[in-house]
């Protein structure tokens, strides 16, 4: 069913080195629109790098990507209309209240005024954070401000979003309502790429590819991935894959 | 233009949020240019003197007291020996020694001639050099009054024909130090500002990760610099008008030029000094490599920019350094229409290259912005 839909992120031999370092090794895959797609692997297996590279934060060194439909090459800037981004370093300004930093975000992406009002209410109302709309984002917890990064990597409603080990950190409770706030981008049509290495997180994805060292070395649903490796859940399948 | 109007709502917000630092940047640099005025001055009021009189004679107390009635000397030491008096330039106490020898005053009366040894200070070589002729045209000005004294009568004196040249200063008639440095300082305190601040903070967007989320949206390289130039270029002009403000009444600086002019003139060269700030921060990683890079290059600029120094003097590698030294073009152009009343006519050797040097630098600056890491 999932090979029906179109396309949205096309990998095709996809390399990166550092010097010597082989950072992506050949990577080959496809993310279909409106589908949460998994991109694990352990620290240093390569994930940031590929994922910077597909959301025109760095140049591969060799390789043909598209993105949303864009030669990642040629039409940057098309893609960058088009995508949001939440790196794992916290990327909102902190000494910027939450409005002025929707508002500033909003505002580099070309929205109206009026539309950036409406979602900025919209946004603050569906996270509950009527109270602290004039909060500078300093004095936020932690929980609050991943919630909030989030919401603003989408406040343009893109195609595709990419998140970068968006959890890391964060308690249990504030995790799942993170999910729910995927889902809901989800079920809204846009695509979710995401980095993680909690392995109870890859079983909310639709698709996942695990990395090691640079390679993807499995790439399905989570329900293939265990019978592929014969095994009740998807921690046994890293722990497998990551031991070779 | 919207886009521009977004980022510049935010770089403003972040300025009043750190009001602190606001502040530092305004009333700092007034601050030191009420000190550095005052402090970095040429004028040689004060010469110690220590003076040896082993004649103790009319003569040499006579010549003595024309050192005592001058202005510009203060007698630290008076006694006989001629060691203790080297002694007290050694150790910063005095600048100059006078020794007049015994027989100062027979020999004078005598053979019409007489030797005196002066010693001055000379680490210094320019301060020396104006302590030597102080102390000449006095002895000068002694022997003058001894020939007349003695040798010729009043109604010869008058006869006798003599060129006699005098000077006139145009533009600083007094020769007073200040008005040539406060300009010139004021040229360096907003140089300073506006060679940092934009950098430093497009640096610290590196720092802290903002800016790979700025990256990854469609903003354009130029918008995302001139959202950093505009903002810091307010700030200079307020600086470079709170330092007018204080600098003018306080050592009555007589402005001859226009105001226009002047910040015309500003315009330009802010734009060039806070392009350059932001292309070095092209190259830094840190907000400490930035301000390593920006000090070295600050340092060669101002110590060659004529601030202190006449430039003309310079060897010709040094005018070569100095053809893409915006400070000291700038430096130029504002004593120019401060103190002669150039006009935007009169500075054009100065604004052309300002705005060549700007237009380069800025364009710099975008191009080697990188969204995109190879």
């Amino acid at each position: 069913m999932l090979n029906n839909r179109d396309i949205v992120i096309n990998v095709k031999n996809l390399t990166k080195k550092f010097g010597d370092f082989i950072a992506n090794d050949n990577l080959n895959f496809e993310v279909y629109k409106g589908e949460i797609f998994g991109f694990l692997g352990a620290n240093g297996a390569g994930k940031t790098t590929a994922m910077k590279i597909i959301c025109g934060l760095s140049l591969p060194t060799s390789g043909e990507l598209t993105v949303a439909g864009y030669n990642i090459y040629k039409q940057q800037d098309k893609i960058k209309a088009n995508i949001g981004y939440m790196s794992q370093k916290f990327s909102l300004y902190e000494d910027l209240t939450v409005f002025e930093n929707i508002r500033f975000y909003a505002g580099i992406y070309g929205l109206s005024l009026k539309i950036i009002l409406r979602r900025a209410d919209d946004l603050i109302k569906k996270l509950g954070m009527e109270n602290m709309r004039n909060t500078l984002v300093r004095s936020l917890p932690l929980g609050w401000r991943q919630k909030l990064a989030f919401s603003i990597a989408i406040i343009h409603k893109p195609q595709i979003v990419f998140l970068d080990e968006p959890t890391g950190g964060v308690d249990p409770i504030t995790r799942r309502q993170f999910w729910d706030l995927i889902y809901d981008a989800a079920n809204e049509g846009i695509t979710v790429f995401v980095t993680t290495h909690y392995m109870d997180e890859a079983e909310y994805c639709d698709r996942v590819s695990i990395m090691v060292e640079g390679r993807i070395e499995a790439l399905g649903s989570p329900q293939e991935l265990k019978s592929q490796f014969d095994v009740q859940d998807m921690n046994s399948v890293f722990i497998k894959l990551a031991r070779g | 233009m919207r886009t521009i109007f977004f980022i510049l709502q935010k770089e403003f917000n972040q300025i009043k949020r750190n009001l602190f630092m606001l502040q530092l940047m305004i009333i700092l640099p007034v601050v030191q240019l009420i000190v550095l005025a005052n402090a970095a001055t040429m004028d040689i009021k004060n010469i110690n003197l220590a003076i040896v009189d082993r004649d103790v004679s009319t003569l040499s107390r006579q010549l003595i007291s024309k050192f005592e009635g001058s202005p510009f000397f203060t007698i630290t030491y008076r006694d006989f020996s001629e060691k203790e008096a080297l002694n007290q330039i050694l150790i910063n106490e005095a600048d100059a020694v006078i020794v007049i020898p015994e027989n100062f005053q027979k020999k004078l009366i005598k053979n019409d001639k007489a030797k005196l040894q002066f010693s001055v200070n000379a680490i210094n070589g320019m301060s020396a050099g104006i302590t030597n002729y102080y102390i000449q045209s006095i002895i000068l000005d002694f022997n003058k009054k001894i020939i007349s004294d003695w040798k010729m009568p009043s109604s010869e004196l008058k006869n006798m024909k003599s060129i006699n040249v005098k000077f006139q200063h145009w533009y600083n008639k007094e020769l007073i130090f200040n008005i040539f440095m406060v300009p010139g300082i004021l040229v360096v305190l907003v140089t300073i500002m506006g060679m940092f601040l934009p950098g430093l903070n497009l640096v610290r967007e590196k720092e802290i990760g903002t800016i790979e989320q700025i990256n990854v949206t469609p903003i354009k390289k130029y918008q995302f610099i001139l959202g950093k130039l505009i903002p810091f270029l307010i700030i200079s002009f307020i600086e470079l008008t709170l330092g007018l403000l204080v600098g003018i009444p306080l050592f009555s600086v007589p402005v001859v030029g226009s105001f226009l002019v002047l910040y015309g003139a500003a315009l330009v060269y802010l734009f060039a000094v806070l392009g350059f700030g932001l292309l070095l921060s092209t190259f830094a990683n840190t907000q400490q490599q930035l301000m390593f890079l920006a000090f070295f290059v600050l340092i060669i600029y101002i110590l060659m920019s004529g601030i202190f120094t006449p430039t003309e003097s310079m060897p010709d590698w040094g005018k070569a350094i100095n053809a893409i030294n915006p400070i000291y073009y700038f430096m130029n152009a504002i004593r120019m229409i401060i103190l002669k009343g150039a006009g935007f006519y009169d500075i054009r050797s100065q604004i052309f290259p300002l705005l060549i040097y700007g237009i380069i630098v800025f364009s710099l600056a975008i191009f080697r912005y990188r969204k995109t890491a190879v």
